[in-house]
Parts: structure tokens; C-alpha cells; sequence
């Protein structure tokens, strides 16, 4: 075994996600690189990905996030931009954990439209979602009718 | 402000929505960062060292496997940390072999047994649900807040 010298020590990085009608991921690295004082920025093809100091990276977020807050969101990653052990320009196909950001881009569009309902509405006025470890148990009469159609 | 785990662990929704709101997300990504920082011995991809599968004893008996036990001590010091957990129940993306799944298993039953605010969900499937869940989230956190 090797010795490990780690690289960005006491750095952070940040994923910036934006689904949006108005803004695109290139719009988003201008306004990062004019108010950027030293961090790292990588456009990708669903946003970017900043790495510096934990405030500067904090900084640029809250910044970029005005630019339009229902459709940016913002999740931490481990590794450095371009990182050999995790870059797809290392090892071919997708990224490992792009699929999971694949699939929540799916969702992603009733997440902003849930936050733009709720800049003009009262989150108490809005009755909870389903328990999903409530499994309700079969009604006796839609069992009958299912036994019905069966047969029928 | 409150360290809130969420499950599952990379959910980007999840991260953004408890940042949003005034916490702290524990996300698998800060476990990771902590250990790819960490100068020692080589161990690529992710840096996980066969020390990992020993501190993970801490949470899973020795017969479980040690991809489980290696995977629990990333998760268990933040379950161990949380102060309250957002929990998505139907999650495709955290799907995975016997390590990961039974690991998911795990992080769920520890988190049910500790006694803090849980918020349990499913991912929307259309607008209407989308507002109920970000309206569930928002009054969660909230609350939370207000407690803290």
C-alpha cells in the first residue's frame, strides 16, 4: 500500500443544480466568475461545481441562488472538481452517483413548483401528504368487486 | 439551527431543502470529504480503509458483513449526531447489492429508534403532491426551528 497525500485539504465543494426556464448553466459560471474571489469553477451540464473556502463557496451560493431561487439547488460533494477517482473524463460513461441526480432531476420540476406556490401561500394552509408507512388494508367491498371482475 | 440526517444520504432534494431552511443537512458527501481529506494510506476510490469495517462494529455485529459494517461507519456517527431526520421512503435511486441494501435497512431502523422529530415521505409524482412536500418539509423545519 501507498501513502495517501490528500489534495484541496480544508476545502469544500458544492453542486450547483439549475432546472429553469431562464437560466442556463453558462449564465450561471459568468455571474460566479465576476464575483469570485479564488475559488475553483467547473460548468457541467446541469449547473456547476465550485470548490475554495468554505465561506467564499458559501458566498458565491447565496449569490448565485437570488438569480432565481425557486429553480437552483445546492447539495455538498466529497471529492474535488475533476478528481481522477470520480471525473467521467477518467473513467468513461457516467459519473458514479450521476444517476441519482439523474433521477431526482425528474423530480426536480414539482419541487420548484411546490416552492413558487409557497412564496404566496401559507405552508399550514396546505393538508400533508400521504403517510407512506400507512399501508391501508383492502376495502372487503372493492375485493368483491376485484373477485367479480374476475369472474365476469 | 438543527443537524438533520437525511435518508437517503445523497438525496440532492433533501440536501438543498434543509439548507434552505435554516439547517444543517448530514449528506454522505461530508462523511466522504472528511476521509478523501485525510492523509494515510492509499485506498481509492472513496478512501474507505479496512479500519472503517472495525469502526463499524460499533453498529453492526461482526458477522454482518463488512461492506454493511464499512458503509455504517460513514452513516453512524451521523445518525448518531442528527437531531432530527427527513426520510424518503421510496427512493429508486438507493437502490443497491446486499451491502448497500441492508445497509439502507439499517440507517432506517436507527433512526426509528431514536426518539427525535422524523419526517417520513415519498417523492412527489405530480405538482400538486410537489406542494404538499415541500409544504410538509417547510413546516417541519420550521417547527424544528422554533424548538431549538
Amino acid at each position: 500500500m501507498t501513502a495517501y497525500t490528500p489534495t484541496h485539504v480544508g476545502s469544500v465543494t458544492k453542486y450547483i443544480v439549475v432546472e429553469s426556464f431562464d437560466i442556463t448553466p453558462a449564465d450561471l459560471a459568468i455571474r460566479a466568475y465576476e464575483i469570485s474571489k479564488g475559488a475553483m469553477i467547473k460548468e457541467t451540464c446541469f449547473g456547476l461545481v465550485i470548490n475554495g473556502k468554505e465561506e467564499e463557496v458559501d458566498r458565491i451560493v447565496a449569490e448565485l441562488r437570488k438569480i432565481d431561487p425557486d429553480h437552483i439547488f445546492v447539495k455538498d460533494r466529497g471529492f474535488p472538481p475533476g478528481d481522477a477517482r470520480r471525473c467521467r473524463a477518467n473513467l468513461g460513461g457516467a459519473r458514479p452517483g450521476y444517476n441519482g441526480l439523474e433521477y431526482e432531476m425528474t423530480i426536480i420540476p414539482y419541487i420548484s413548483h411546490g416552492l413558487e406556490v409557497l412564496n404566496n401561500k401559507d405552508e399550514k394552509t396546505v393538508p400533508p401528504p400521504d403517510n407512506p408507512l400507512e399501508r391501508p388494508v383492502l376495502d372487503i367491498s372493492k375485493l368483491k368487486k376485484l373477485i367479480y371482475a374476475q369472474e365476469s | 439551527m438543527a443537524k438533520v440526517f437525511i435518508y437517503p444520504a445523497t438525496s440532492l432534494i433533501l440536501s438543498d431543502m434543509v439548507a434552505r431552511f435554516g439547517h444543517t443537512p448530514l449528506s454522505s458527501a461530508t462523511a466522504i470529504r472528511e476521509r478523501i481529506q485525510t492523509a494515510g494510506l492509499e485506498s481509492p476510490p472513496l478512501q474507505i480503509t479496512p479500519e472503517e469495517a472495525k469502526k463499524g462494529l460499533k453498529w453492526a455485529a461482526v458477522e454482518v458483513p463488512a461492506g454493511v459494517r464499512g458503509r455504517m461507519s460513514l452513516y453512524g456517527p451521523m445518525i448518531e449526531a442528527c437531531e432530527a431526520a427527513i426520510i424518503i421512503n421510496d427512493a429508486d435511486l438507493a437502490f443497491g447489492c446486499m451491502g448497500c441494501a441492508r445497509t439502507n435497512e439499517l440507517i432506517k431502523f436507527l433512526v426509528h429508534q431514536k426518539t427525535i422529530p422524523r419526517l417520513e415521505l415519498n417523492y412527489p409524482k405530480n405538482e400538486e403532491e410537489g406542494v404538499k412536500f415541500v409544504a410538509a418539509i417547510k413546516r417541519f423545519l420550521t417547527e424544528l426551528g422554533a424548538t431549538k
